[in-house]
């Protein structure tokens, strides 16, 4: 079939115009960042900061629960091992005069580094694991979360590295918003590529049914492991992102309550939109910021309360999320049109 | 592997043994107390088109269930190609050539028309996956011959003009389709069918069995057949199978084994 290449694409954008467009807006996010941060007030910039680095969390646990349909919920222990990474191994730098000059060096390196870090330790977990399926995967994924918090909590140092865990870990703030949205651009792109890809198909596959999938020849162990490898290695970065960008991690900041977080962003987002969990991320960080006014009512502490009834809302009136499983746009032709054999 | 190639890669001479593609032998399956399948004799080669037939509980699917791997054999072999598949994963028989329906439809529902036979093209592991995140020349050039491969196979089953309909928004008989649609798109050598006319009308049927036919001659499978309406059966297979309570009873033609009292007993009952 020689023909095959004379053919029009299916896909809306080629891939050179799709990769220069993403160099160009990684080109442009220096100046922009850079503006954005003088511009605004710091408590403004902090919250977009927030936002970023949720837009990566979410979309990373958006590939293992929403897209290949495995229910983790240990995601925020992922944060925390590349957190702690990245946190220990620049404070040890800042601790012998080091670290001044090196910012972007530092960023370089330690945050895929913490990525690495944990996407290993994700494969280490998944293996086992990931023969469970719903509830048990949930429980084990957890019982992993909480593992890792208190084993950070209890340890004092590691031998020439400050851990402190019980008592937070002071990091230099070396991240800014173009760190953080380099990350998130990264991480988007990645997790969309995959998922509008031929080899994509796989992980929703195993989504659908494991069963024929493994009939259609998909390795249904090694992608469930794959997209559980891909997810924490974006978790460590998000949270390589939050101890650069936050001046102090504590391992209670990464509880099962922060992962039970993400999963809201997801389920509310649309479990394997990518665009709607962002959008859900955006608005589930913004939100609660908004909400803090509430607190100048003097009554109780309302903001939480309204969160969880807005959650409680929105699963009654839209249980399949923003989005369900649509995506703000698309990235193929509709392929039914006209068909050139001409079937009348 | 020095394995024995099937009769028809010689061109010219007549080889002096005939080895099938995929060969059967004293196949048993046993759950518990329970013997699904005892002493199960087969073999198919590329072309061929064989039935597999029996009242309920016979053991048909087990049979299927066995071939690709979803079940282990406790006695006996599985030959394929010169290759022992007894006990390997459905994906890693899927690969070797075996692709299969389900008696009860199994498609991707979520998933698109069109995206439901591009999942059987994944069946390389690592491989392309920093292509699909760069994508690379390459990798584009290959995602879109895949992708025309795909919209070719599924103009041939009709559903070109459906490609991208949820799958579940299908109708019943447009679902078979697909289901066969992507199990040829994994290359299989033999296509195993599961009850493929279940549930489907007689213009349905009449369709199926041209379909059948074409899917033989055009892709050169061999195909298995499970099936309970007869007449599609007898019209269309060379050789039947007859299965009763996991017991071969007969082998033959259409002919023979409507004329086989052993059938004809285990269908209706014996004599009083």
């Amino acid at each position: 079939m020689t023909e095959l290449s004379d053919r029009p694409s299916s896909r809306v954008l080629p891939a050179w115009a799709a990769n220069f467009v993403i160099v160009l807006v990684i080109g442009t996010l220096w100046p922009v960042a850079r503006l954005t941060a003088s511009q605004l007030n710091p408590y403004v910039v902090q919250v977009i900061l927030l936002i970023g680095i949720n837009i990566v969390m979410a979309t990373s646990l958006n590939l293992i629960n929403g897209i290949t349909g495995q229910f983790s919920l240990g995601h925020a222990g992922f944060a925390a091992v590349g957190a702690y990474v990245t946190g220990v191994l620049v404070n040890y730098l800042a601790a012998h005069d080091q670290l001044a000059g090196h910012e972007w060096l530092a960023m370089i390196v330690f945050l895929p580094l913490g990525g690495i870090i944990a996407a290993a330790m994700g494969l280490v977990v998944g293996i086992p694991t990931l023969r469970l399926t719903g509830d048990y995967l949930a429980i084990a994924t957890l019982g992993f979360g909480e593992i890792i918090r208190i084993v950070i909590t209890n340890t004092n140092r590691i031998g020439p590295l400050e851990v402190r865990g019980s008592q937070g870990l002071r990091v230099p703030v070396i991240s800014n918003l173009f760190w953080t949205y380099l990350w998130v651009i990264i991480c988007v792109v990645c997790v969309w590529r995959l998922v509008h890809s031929i080899k994509g198909k796989a992980f929703l596959a195993v989504r659908e049914d494991e069963i024929a999938a493994a009939a259609m020849g998909v390795n249904t162990t090694f992608y469930k492991v794959l997209a559980f490898v891909i997810g924490a290695f974006f978790a460590g970065v998000g949270g390589g992102l939050q101890a650069t960008g936050f001046f102090l991690i504590d391992p209670k900041g990464f509880g099962f309550m922060q992962s039970f977080l993400y999963v809201v962003m997801v389920v509310l987002g649309g479990s394997g939109s990518v665009t709607g969990v962002i959008l859900a991320a955006i608005v589930l960080t913004w939100l609660p910021e908004q909400l803090r006014s509430l607190k100048s009512l003097h009554v109780e502490d309302l903001r939480m309360v309204t969160f969880s009834l807005l959650l409680i809302v929105m699963m009654l009136v839209r249980p399949e999320g923003l989005l369900g499983r649509r995506e703000l746009w698309w990235t193929r032709r509709r392929l039914a049109a006209p068909s050139p054999a001409g079937n009348p | 592997m020095d394995a024995p190639q099937a009769c028809g890669a010689q061109p010219g001479g007549k080889p002096l043994i005939h080895v099938p593609l995929l060969e059967i032998t004293n196949l048993c399956v046993q759950f518990g107390g329970l013997r699904a399948l005892s002493q199960f004799n087969f073999a198919l080669d590329p072309g061929d088109l064989v039935g597999l037939i029996g009242p309920n509980g016979a053991g048909k699917t087990t049979a299927f269930n066995v071939v690709t791997g979803v079940y282990r054999p406790s006695a006996g072999r599985v030959i394929l190609d010169g290759r022992s598949i007894g006990g390997r994963k459905p994906f890693q028989v899927n690969r070797l050539g075996v692709a299969r329906t389900f008696q009860n439809i199994r498609l991707f529902e979520g998933m698109s028309v069109f995206d439901n036979v591009l999942v059987s093209f994944n069946r390389s592991g690592m491989g392309g996956v920093a292509g699909t995140l760069v994508r690379t020349p390459g990798h584009e050039r290959i995602e879109h011959n895949r992708e025309c491969e795909a919209l070719d196979l599924l103009a041939v089953f009709g559903l070109a003009g459906r490609a991208d309909d949820l799958s579940s928004s299908l109708p019943y008989g447009q679902q078979r389709r697909l289901e066969i649609a992507r199990a040829l798109a994994t290359r299989p050598r033999i296509l195993l069918l599961d009850e493929p006319a279940a549930g489907m009308n007689p213009q349905e049927k009449v369709d199926l069995m041209e379909m059948i036919r074409l899917l033989r001659d055009r892709f050169r499978v061999g195909i298995w057949l499970i099936e309970h309406d007869m007449k599609l059966v007898m019209s269309i297979c060379q050789r039947i199978t007859v299965l009763d309570h996991g017991e071969t009873i007969a082998v033959g033609t259409p002919q023979e084994i409507q004329d086989n009292p052993k059938v004809i007993e285990a269908y209706l009952g014996g004599p009083a």
